[in-house]
């Protein structure tokens, strides 16, 4: 494809694709919860090259049959307008709202994190755990298991920080977001 | 108004409500019930294809010829992947068509059953929207909302996969009435403001171009005819995508011919000089700009689509209008006449002058012969021969195709059926007895390629089998043309495996098959030959044989800008026309 050209001194066209740079957006994207429809919305991803970083997805309005889909993809400020513009033609998609355009919501995230240890090791791990308001979900006396919500910024320095103490493993759920304020999307 | 009914039933029945004359099938297994369902009634005529493919290819010509939606029906497994390539060439091309494909029984499906396959999975990314039926009470809704989706907003491929159980079940049918799909609202309307303002700009552009593509016939005939209203009323010069032929009539002044790859010099010289650039219906594909951070560097761009995301996918607009052509036109015309616009009478005088001299250097001129036929002029007699009748051209893929864009001239919308967007090899034979079944009195010709016509030269015997007297116009020079041209172009003449071995006798072959063949090898013969097949009330396979060496000019290599273009007199050696980056390129 032409997108390959590479930018040159002789471009005529400033807002050629290969001068952008890559910018990260959350998207609110409110479905039909019909058999196939994240198949759709994910096939439409890979299909046209796009990026998912973050994926979640459930039912919201249970009398409706609607979900609420919330993706985080990266890319050229050209790429995400056609992405949300991709979504919107879906026939499923009732509405796609980019919530980082509207500068405006609350993402969350939430996290259980598996950390294994003994003596000191554990005592530095629970310590670290209040001071990021994590609780522990589950314990043995060689483990715990925490819950942690907050941005994924926070969750990724928790986890840093486990790594040391005994990390085992991670599991995340992606991240949710929601606008503030009265209205609905 | 509610009936009891079997799913099959159903099938035909929601058809005939839809006002569906013709279904284009091939039975199996898991399609039976629909079939006896057939059987047992008139109102819609099952036209039998020879391969799937066929099938959708007829349902494409069938539904670009008249605007209407166009309907298929094939069995599980290998009938839905068979139909796989038509689907997505109505994908890429907007073709408004239902597709019903049987599926093996619902307590079998995943269980890898005699012709399973995952229908929906496959055809998910080459339909505008794709359903598996799971309950009876489902397929009224789905069957009519199908036929909605099909042919509203961007036109496309609907697939509708029904297990078998369900075409047996009994349900309650009721007629189509407004299905009200809560999500899918297409916006017919643009936005008053942007159309206010491209018209301001447009009255003070110095040098328009308006570029127009196959929305503009998708919009219906009453597009065409604004679209024609407003190009004359402002005086802009006019140019065409492949797909949009037809739009705006070639027997006009202000008909610039087609742009891109293999359009004219003064559409594509116009195109990158141009001011003020009034897209309607086109995409900007790659084909058209060529080289993308060069196209149209000056110019203040309009693009009106009913696709959003066509809508700075590949160029950046300056004024996006997202609506129906034919409402965005009219509203257009409207502020346009109240505000007693008018285009800047000297600047348009100085372009129109600067056009005539591209023009001059006519850019389809080729070097003609008395001892060969060249394949443009096959073309232009053909044009001669038949431009007075209602004709009805279809084409497969490759040199034959630019070199009917070029050389055959369109009056009307609906005229022209060819496959732009996926380019499939194939596409015209199956879509041109589409054409003919449309429209039985009319003159349809298929201008073919030897090896494009031989992936889908089967459907030859559906033509004879139904009585559709189409005429296949083959452009015979022995090579995968285009493929040629571009190893030319690209690979040092070296013809890997794009010479046309062992080709049959194409007039042995049509006569073993029952229709008429044909062949001609002289340009002497042509004039007398086209009289004789247009003449013959059959399917007749024309075998003109005409120069092997001949390349389609102009040609923008890619990676190239529009005025950069190779003309055929040049004498530039197509070796040297391409970068190192450009042939990286498609």
């Amino acid at each position: 494809m032409n997108a390959n050209v590479p930018s040159s001194s002789t471009s005529h066209y400033p807002t050629a694709p290969t001068a952008q740079s890559d910018v990260t957006h959350t998207l609110s994207v409110l479905v039909d919860n019909e058999p196939g429809v994240l198949a759709r919305v994910v096939g439409l991803f890979s299909g046209r090259g796009y990026n998912i970083e973050s994926l979640t997805v459930s039912e919201t309005q249970h009398a409706k049959h609607q979900s609420l889909i919330t993706i985080v993809t990266t890319g050229k400020p050209m790429v995400i307008e056609q992405i949300k513009n991709q979504l919107d033609r879906l026939v499923p998609v009732h509405r796609v709202v980019d919530m980082t355009l509207s500068g405006r919501s609350i993402e969350r995230e939430l996290a259980m994190v598996k950390v294994a240890g003994k003596g000191d090791n554990r005592v530095e791990a629970l310590r670290l755990a209040d001071a990021f308001r994590a609780r522990v979900i589950d314990a043995t006396t060689e483990s715990f298991v925490f819950e942690i919500t907050g941005k994924s910024d926070k969750i990724e320095q928790f986890v840093a920080l486990m790594l040391p103490l005994g990390l085992v493993e991670v599991s995340r759920t992606g991240i949710a977001a929601i606008a503030r304020g009265p209205e609905a999307m | 108004m509610t009936k009891e009914m079997t799913g099959a039933e159903m099938v035909i029945q929601a058809m005939a409500d839809q006002g569906v004359k013709h279904l284009f099938g091939y039975p199996g297994g898991a399609v039976l019930p629909i079939y006896d369902a057939i059987f047992a009634q008139t109102e819609v005529k099952h036209i039998l294809v020879r391969h799937e493919q066929g099938a959708v290819h007829a349902a494409e010509g069938y539904a670009r010829s008249t605007g209407k939606v166009g309907c298929i029906l094939v069995t599980s497994g290998p009938g839905a992947t068979n139909a796989v390539t038509g689907l997505t060439d109505a994908l890429c091309d907007s073709i408004p068509l239902v597709c019903i494909t049987g599926q093996v029984p619902t307590h079998l499906i995943g269980n890898d059953a005699f012709q399973e396959c995952d229908t929906v999975g496959i055809t998910r990314p080459c339909t505008k929207h794709n359903y598996l039926v799971k309950r009876i009470e489902d397929l009224p809704r789905i069957l009519h909302e199908a036929f909605h989706i099909a042919s509203s907003g961007r036109p496309g491929p609907v697939v509708i996969d029904i297990p078998k159980d369900i075409q047996f079940a009994k349900g309650l049918y009721s007629k189509p009435k407004e299905f009200p799909h809560t999500g899918y609202k297409p916006k017919l309307k643009g936005d008053m403001a942007a159309i206010k303002a491209a018209v301001e700009l447009m009255a003070n552009a110095k040098r328009p171009m308006f570029y127009t593509g196959g929305g503009v016939i998708n919009s219906g005939k009453h597009a065409s005819e604004l679209l024609k209203e407003l190009v004359r009323l402002t005086g802009f010069p006019i140019t065409s995508t492949l797909m949009g032929l037809g739009a705006y009539p070639a027997a006009d002044p202000q008909w610039m011919g087609m742009l891109g790859m293999h359009g004219t010099m003064e559409a594509n010289m116009a195109m990158h000089d141009c001011d003020v650039m009034i897209c309607v219906g086109a995409r900007f594909d790659d084909r058209i700009t060529g080289r993308i951070d060069a196209f149209s560097p000056g110019s203040k761009k309009i693009h009106i689509d009913i696709d959003a995301s066509s809508i700075n996918k590949n160029v950046k607009v300056d004024i996006p209008i997202v609506g129906d052509c034919a409402h965005v036109l009219e509203d257009m015309l409207r502020l346009w006449k109240a505000q007693a616009k008018h285009n800047d009478k000297k600047a348009m005088g100085d372009w129109w002058k600067q056009i005539a001299k591209w023009r001059d250097r006519k850019s389809l001129a080729y070097r003609g012969s008395n001892e060969v036929i060249k394949p443009q002029y096959a073309i232009q007699r053909l044009y001669e021969a038949t431009k007075d009748k209602d004709v009805y051209i279809t084409t497969e893929v490759g040199q034959h195709q630019m070199w009917a864009a070029q050389f055959f001239h369109f009056q009307e919308p609906n005229r022209w059926m060819t496959s732009g967007g996926l380019g499939t090899m194939g596409y015209g034979l199956p879509a041109s007895v589409g054409v003919q079944l449309a429209h039985p009195k009319s003159l349809v010709i298929d201008i073919a390629g030897e090896a494009s016509v031989q992936m889908t030269m089967q459907e030859l015997s559906t033509a004879v089998q139904y009585r559709l007297p189409i005429k296949i116009f083959i452009l015979n020079n022995g090579y995968m043309g285009m493929v040629r041209q571009w190893q030319e172009l690209l690979h040092g003449n070296r013809y890997s495996e794009s010479y046309s071995e062992a080709l049959p006798d194409f007039v042995k072959l049509a006569e073993a098959m029952h229709a008429v063949g044909i062949r001609c090898e002289k340009p002497g013969d042509l004039d007398h030959a086209i009289k004789e097949m247009i003449d013959i009330d059959r399917p007749v396979l024309f075998d003109c044989v005409v120069d092997q060496k001949e390349n389609c000019f102009p040609m923008i290599p890619s990676g190239k800008a529009h005025n950069e273009m190779i003309l055929g007199d040049s004498g530039v050696s197509l070796d040297d026309a391409i970068t190192e980056e450009g042939k990286m390129l498609v």
